[in-house]
């Protein structure tokens, strides 16, 4: 029996994560992400590489106190990003956590942060109920959300004509919030919603969905999906001859999805972006020493991480203290000028406002250099993009 | 455009023919299972994982030395049958004589490691494989364009249906088979190695689940979890079709996939359990399933 007792304690130390006991000495930074499903290429393992950039140019240090990085993969699993959330609130006396993709993740880690008076910065998911009904006084809802992603995208390619829409959702709260968004736009400029058919996340064959999307004799082939969930449907739609009679619409789309899906495919989407790579001298230089050390171009999500990370260092600096309230407060009195964004406030809500960016992809003889793939269509301002205040956030009335 | 029931014909014939496709991966495996159980009496609730490995061994075939699609339907199956065979010999054959609750049991765990240790060293997002050259395209059906790949699915699969209900049913080999289930005692009497028969069944059970799994991979994205969803309802195939039916096997697959596919038409909704609504009425009314010998 010992030996089996030996065993076990041996399997319980060796299967719990190695905590790093975090004393008031430490400002602790935690990531949770999908690191190994389809949203991993969006933010992932290149998101904690651009937290650690930000760390070492804000000095490694703050206040006096060294800056450690705690991450962990949510497998997509909303209970699991809850649970580790609490925990390092809980056990390593975490100071600030950034959010990774998936919006259902991200609601139930918002309530944690509400819990645990934690400052929260959602980077990756796109749900705009994450600054109305699920907001909370701790939450910042940095990058994009569901209403920039319609108000860029779904007006462009209404007002290019794509006038009846069919829609292949990702069945959960992203997808649909997105849905919902994208329908509003194009009901609101005189176009119509024939229907939607719900996919399940991360689904492996799309071929019955995309047939009956065909079936309505739709224009346009809204995809309220990401990821590979979105490089996928597109991919299907392209094998069953789809894309020949409907316009496919990105409603989100990242750099890497464009990337694996080729120009030769993607070319001529119209998306919508927080920011882009080869914007301007101070963007490139980012992606410079980004691209050195992952191989790839950054996408928004990524250099998000890197602003955000900034953001609140900054925001700690200033008020001398990771008092929790404190730092919020200075949070929502500063703007954000960096390579990321320029004249960015974080409104009453939690919403950074910035501009956003509608392109089009470029087809393969536009594209001169690898990764140039977006040539710029409109730049919307934060207003503009992300709508007025709605009401639906106790925290910010009409 | 002619409609039935409200519906136009293009809809219904072009979901019926995915469903085909479904059906034809159905058939495959609900045969392995028919197999594996019809000569060994074993549940075998790893089919599932055989498929996994089936289309993994493709991928990494192509990944790690450049096997073409082609090679890899050959070699693929071979693999993972020569597995089956070696799980067979020093796993399921312990259980000879024991409850068949411990050949499921068995199976079961095996499934579960075979599949979380595919998720440890590949993650959970599946890996994309090429169609081959030679089946990109497609065909206009006219309701439809269906993908030459999965036109080559449906064929392959009824070829290799038939050549495995043929083998089974008419000849030699498959005779001696099949009276292997029926008395092994007393055909081991006769000098057949029934041992071997027993290992080389499950290793050809298995096979055709690995087989099923290469021809999916250029389908679906390979993942670790692949097998998982599947498996649950072939297992409602086989019993819709009768446990030890090799010929049930194959037209219930067939048939559900159809039935699947004018599901996804009608009342997309109720698509996922349609096949487990039919297996209920089925137990109900004919329990030996549609097919079965009891």
């Amino acid at each position: 029996m010992k030996v089996t007792t030996a065993a076990m304690v041996a399997a319980a130390v060796l299967t719990s994560p190695c905590a790093a006991w975090a004393a008031g000495d430490e400002v602790v930074i935690g990531d949770i992400d999908d690191m190994s499903g389809v949203y991993a290429d969006v933010m992932g393992a290149g998101g904690v590489e651009a937290i650690k950039m930000a760390i070492a140019d804000f000095g490694g240090t703050v206040l006096n106190k060294k800056i450690v990085t705690l991450v962990a993969d949510h497998q997509n699993k909303p209970d699991i990003g809850a649970s580790k959330f609490r925990e390092w609130a809980d056990q390593n006396g975490l100071n600030l956590l950034l959010g990774g993709s998936n919006t259902g993740v991200n609601i139930a880690m918002a309530k944690v942060a509400a819990a645990k008076k934690v400052p929260y910065f959602a980077i990756g998911p796109g749900g705009a109920s994450l600054t109305n009904e699920d907001c909370t006084a701790y939450s910042v809802h940095y990058v994009y959300d569901t209403t920039a992603l319609a108000n860029g995208t779904a007006t462009a390619i209404v007002n290019a004509g794509g006038k009846s829409w069919f829609y292949l959702t990702a069945d959960y709260a992203f997808g649909t919030q997105l849905q919902t968004a994208a329908s509003k736009v194009v009901e609101s400029h005189g176009g119509k919603n024939l229907g939607a058919v719900r996919v399940p996340l991360g689904a492996s064959d799309f071929s019955s969905f995309l047939l009956q999307a065909q079936a309505s004799g739709a224009q346009v082939l809204g995809l309220a999906n990401a990821g590979t969930d979105f490089s996928n449907s597109l991919k299907a739609a392209n094998e069953f001859g789809i894309t020949a009679k409907m316009k496919p619409a990105a409603l989100l789309a990242f750099l890497s999805d464009v990337h694996s899906i080729g120009l030769q495919a993607a070319q001529g989407l119209y998306l919508t972006t927080a920011w882009y790579w080869d914007l301007n001298p101070e963007t490139r230089a980012f992606a410079k020493r980004y691209f050195a050390k992952m191989n790839r171009e950054p996408t928004m999500d990524q250099a998000g991480a890197y602003s955000a990370t900034m953001t609140y260092l900054k925001a700690v600096k200033a008020v001398g203290s990771t008092d929790p309230e404190k730092v919020m407060a200075e949070l929502k009195r500063t703007k954000i000028n960096d390579m990321f964004a320029k004249g960015g406030y974080i409104r009453a809500d939690g919403a950074m406002i910035h501009d956003m960016y509608v392109m089009q992809v470029k087809t393969p003889q536009e594209s001169k250099y690898p990764w140039d793939y977006y040539k710029l269509v409109k730049t919307m301002s934060g207003e503009e993009a992300f709508g007025p205040i709605t009401g639906l956030c106790p925290l910010a009335p009409k | 455009m002619s409609e039935i029931f409200g519906i136009p014909v293009a809809v219904i014939l072009g979901q019926l023919t995915l469903g085909l496709v479904n059906g034809s991966f159905y058939a495959l495996l609900s045969l392995g299972l028919a197999v594996i159980f019809g000569l060994m009496g074993v549940v075998n609730f790893a089919h599932g994982a055989f498929y996994t490995l089936g289309a993994f061994a493709a991928l990494l075939g192509l990944q790690w030395f450049g096997l073409n699609y082609w090679l890899a339907l050959l070699i693929a199956p071979l693999l993972v049958g020569l597995l089956g065979v070696v799980v067979e010999r020093l796993l399921l054959r312990r259980l000879n004589g024991l409850d068949p609750l411990y050949g499921l049991l068995l199976t079961f765990g095996l499934a579960l490691i075979v599949e979380g240790s595919l998720h440890q060293v590949f993650g959970s997002t599946g890996h994309s494989y090429p169609v081959p050259q030679s089946l990109a395209g497609a065909l206009n059906l006219g309701f439809m364009i269906l993908p030459l790949y999965r036109a080559w699915v449906i064929l392959a699969s009824v070829v290799v249906c038939f050549t495995t209900w043929f083998v089974i049913e008419r000849t030699r080999l498959g005779t001696t088979l099949r009276a292997a289930t029926a008395n092994a005692a007393l055909l081991q009497a006769f000098g057949v190695n029934v041992p071997v028969l027993k290992a080389l069944s499950y290793g050809g059970g298995v096979a055709l689940a690995a087989l099923a799994g290469v021809l999916a991979s250029p389908i679906v994205l390979v993942n670790s979890h692949m097998g998982t969803s599947l498996v649950i309802v072939v297992f409602a195939v086989v019993v819709i079709g009768g446990m030890g039916s090799i010929f049930g096997a194959i037209v219930s697959g067939l048939a559900l996939g159809l039935i699947e596919g004018f599901t996804k038409v009608i009342y997309p909704e109720a698509s996922n359990i349609v096949v487990f609504v039919i297996m209920a009425v089925v137990l109900i009314l004919r329990p030996a399933g549609l097919f079965g010998r009891e």
